[in-house]
């Protein structure tokens, strides 16, 4: 028992659980717009994009969250203009330019080892995050909060339907925009708490899951927070056991639910369609 | 006064196809327009640029006068989507969806109020599927899942309503219900634009007709434009035309046959090309119009023999 209790006593555990659960909780919530929008490539291809501005900000002494957020959004224009211009399917274009964004990151932190460790960038290092980062990531999710609070029923209506969108006079580009930029701020929290290999999994997975659980949008977006929170507080804590990298166990674990989710889940799992699927054939 | 109007609207794709090309259109409040053409003639192009989907590459559209982006703003247009265009496996219920129809009239947050629950409520009535407003939208069959929309556009209450293809792959008695809610909507002075394929029942409850070919080709009352001769320019060899001098329909037969198809209604025309319809009921003068005209023939065919 006192064993279990012990990451609670070091500070550092207690801010490492409580970060991870805020940053778990946005981005679930903005993976299930991810997942019905069908952009879990695009979540992907941001989740590595931003690192190149995490660097700038670094060697010009901003806040990370700033630069990483602007190459986030310059990645998206970009991949979104060589789309228009050209005949290439979008999974190329994604694909090469996200890398191509990944690839300048590294190179620029590499030039300059002693400021910033590649590692931290690409695996996280949320045990030994600094104050101002923790101040920053707060900024970012609480930001993002709000604004699916206020515009998360127009987001949804975009995802469903972008004409009836149109329709009623909203502007369905300028509010996919929107769900861009929020996906690049969400991409930054994830980055801090897991790394940037992993930050794609916390935007996609938990909304994957909770697709897999239920046919209501409302109850999507709770379950994906809640799996988002969840997991990622009970992650950062199993780490502190397992002495491994905390962006690994929260993504082995939400991996572990998803894949319960398939089997197991009531309507859409693989236990359910096969039975569905005798009980037809009987009929 | 509602008027939609299309001015030399050409649009080209992306991919370099023009779609549709200096296609002008004009038509005002109180009427059902069936835009009638082939699979691939441009009908949902033309529909997306009324709606303002997408851009012309050239020309205008305008809708009671004003620019699209201004129609949108006052939700002036309702649109009822092909059924391909539709995401079934979203995890919304027929009443999200219909209640999507209200975001325009609601407050930023977008929190319905209760006249948005009675429209929605009453939209779902009128097209017998309140029972199923729970529902995920995939569980329907293919004809509720057509009113759902169609229900969406109504609690819209807009005076102009786009429907695409609202027939395709639905029953006769959705088909039936859906024509008789556009004929009460026309009754209150809406301006219904439906595109079909299924020419058999344009005449029956559309009084106006749009032939639309890659351009518009011509538009106007059914009986005018809905011709032989039109209709082959429309559809080219795609349409299979029966003609009873050539047939084997002989004259003891007394002009009479039965005509079964699966799905589609068809298309009956009279000797010289005139519209048949099913019913005489509301078409009496039209009848009486016509055994007058036969009368007349008769006679002076009879007088010219006696000569
Ligand atoms: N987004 C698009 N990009 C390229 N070509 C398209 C697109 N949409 C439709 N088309 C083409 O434009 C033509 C007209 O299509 P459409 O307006 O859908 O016809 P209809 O609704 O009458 O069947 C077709 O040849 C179709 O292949
Ligand atoms: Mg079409």
């Amino acid at each position: 028992m006192e064993t279990l209790l012990t990451p609670f006593r070091y500070d550092f555990m207690l801010t490492a659980m409580l970060t991870c659960s805020l940053v778990g909780l946005v981005c679930g919530l903005l993976s299930a717009f991810v997942t019905l929008k069908g952009w879990s490539l695009m979540g992907d291809a941001l989740s590595h994009a931003v690192v190149p501005g995490v660097a700038l900000a670094y060697y010009a002494g901003l806040p990370f969250a700033l630069g990483a957020f602007a190459t986030g959004l310059l990645a998206a224009w970009t991949m979104n203009t060589v789309r228009l211009k050209t005949p290439l399917r979008e999974d190329a274009v994604i694909g090469v330019v996200f890398t191509a964004f990944l690839a300048l990151g590294i190179l620029l932190i590499s030039l300059r080892p002693s400021q910033i460790d590649l590692r931290t960038i690409i695996l996280g290092n949320v045990l030994a995050i600094a104050r101002e980062d923790v101040i920053q990531l707060i900024v970012v999710s609480v930001a993002v909060l709000v604004a699916l609070l206020l515009k998360g029923r127009d987001l949804l209506l975009v995802c469903f339907d972008p004409n009836q969108a149109r329709v009623l006079g909203l502007r369905a580009d300028l509010l996919q925009g929107f769900l861009l930029a929020l996906l690049s701020a969400t991409a930054v929290a994830a980055l801090q708490a897991v790394g940037a290999v992993l930050a794609a999994a916390m935007v996609i997975t938990p909304g994957a899951t909770a697709y897999l659980l239920t046919d209501r949008f409302s109850r999507l977006l709770g379950l994906a927070a809640a799996l988002g929170a969840v997991t990622s507080f009970v992650g950062a804590y199993l780490s502190y056991f397992l002495n491994g990298a905390t962006g690994g166990c929260i993504v082995t674990l939400q991996s572990a639910v998803f894949i319960l989710a398939l089997v197991f889940a009531p309507k859409h799992g693989l236990l359910a369609t096969r039975r569905a699927r005798k009980e037809a054939a009987a009929a | 006064m509602l008027t939609l109007e299309a001015n030399q609207v050409t649009v080209t794709y992306p991919s370099g196809l023009t779609a549709l090309r200096d296609a002008s259109l004009r038509l005002s409040g109180g009427t059902i327009c069936a835009l009638v053409g082939v699979n691939g003639s441009g009908k949902s192009t033309l529909f997306k640029s009324l709606m303002g989907f997408l851009t012309p590459t050239h020309g205008s559209v305008s809708i009671n006068g004003r620019p699209v982006r201004e129609a949108q703003k006052q939700s002036w247009v309702a649109y009822v989507p092909q059924a391909e265009e539709v995401d079934w496996t979203f995890p919304v219920s027929v009443h999200d969806v219909v209640m999507m129809g209200r975001y325009g009239g609601m407050n930023f947050l977008r929190i319905p109020r209760a006249s948005d629950r009675a429209a929605v409520e009453q939209s779902l009535r009128r097209v017998g599927l309140w029972d199923l407003r729970d529902r995920q939208i995939g569980e329907l069959s293919g004809g509720q899942k057509k009113r759902v929309f169609v229900a969406r556009a109504l609690a819209q209450s807009s005076r102009i309503i786009l429907l695409d293809e609202p027939f395709t792959g639905v029953d006769v008695k959705t088909e039936e219900a859906i024509i008789a809610l556009l004929r009460e909507l026309r009754a209150e002075g809406c301006l219904i634009l439906v595109s079909t394929h299924n020419l058999g029942s344009v005449p029956e409850f559309c009084d106006q007709v749009v032939l639309i070919n890659r351009t518009i080709l011509c538009y106007g009352p059914t009986d005018e434009v809905f011709t032989p001769e039109n209709l082959t320019e429309a559809f080219g060899g795609a349409l299979r035309a029966f003609e009873f001098d050539r047939s084997t329909v002989e004259a003891h037969d007394d002009r009479q046959v039965t005509v079964l198809t699966d799905d589609e209604r068809p298309l009956v025309l009279g000797k010289r090309g005139h519209l048949e319809y099913r019913e005489r009921q509301g078409r009496e003068a039209l009848v009486s119009e016509r055994e007058e005209r036969e009368r007349a023939a008769r006679a002076a065919k009879n007088g010219a023999q006696e000569d």
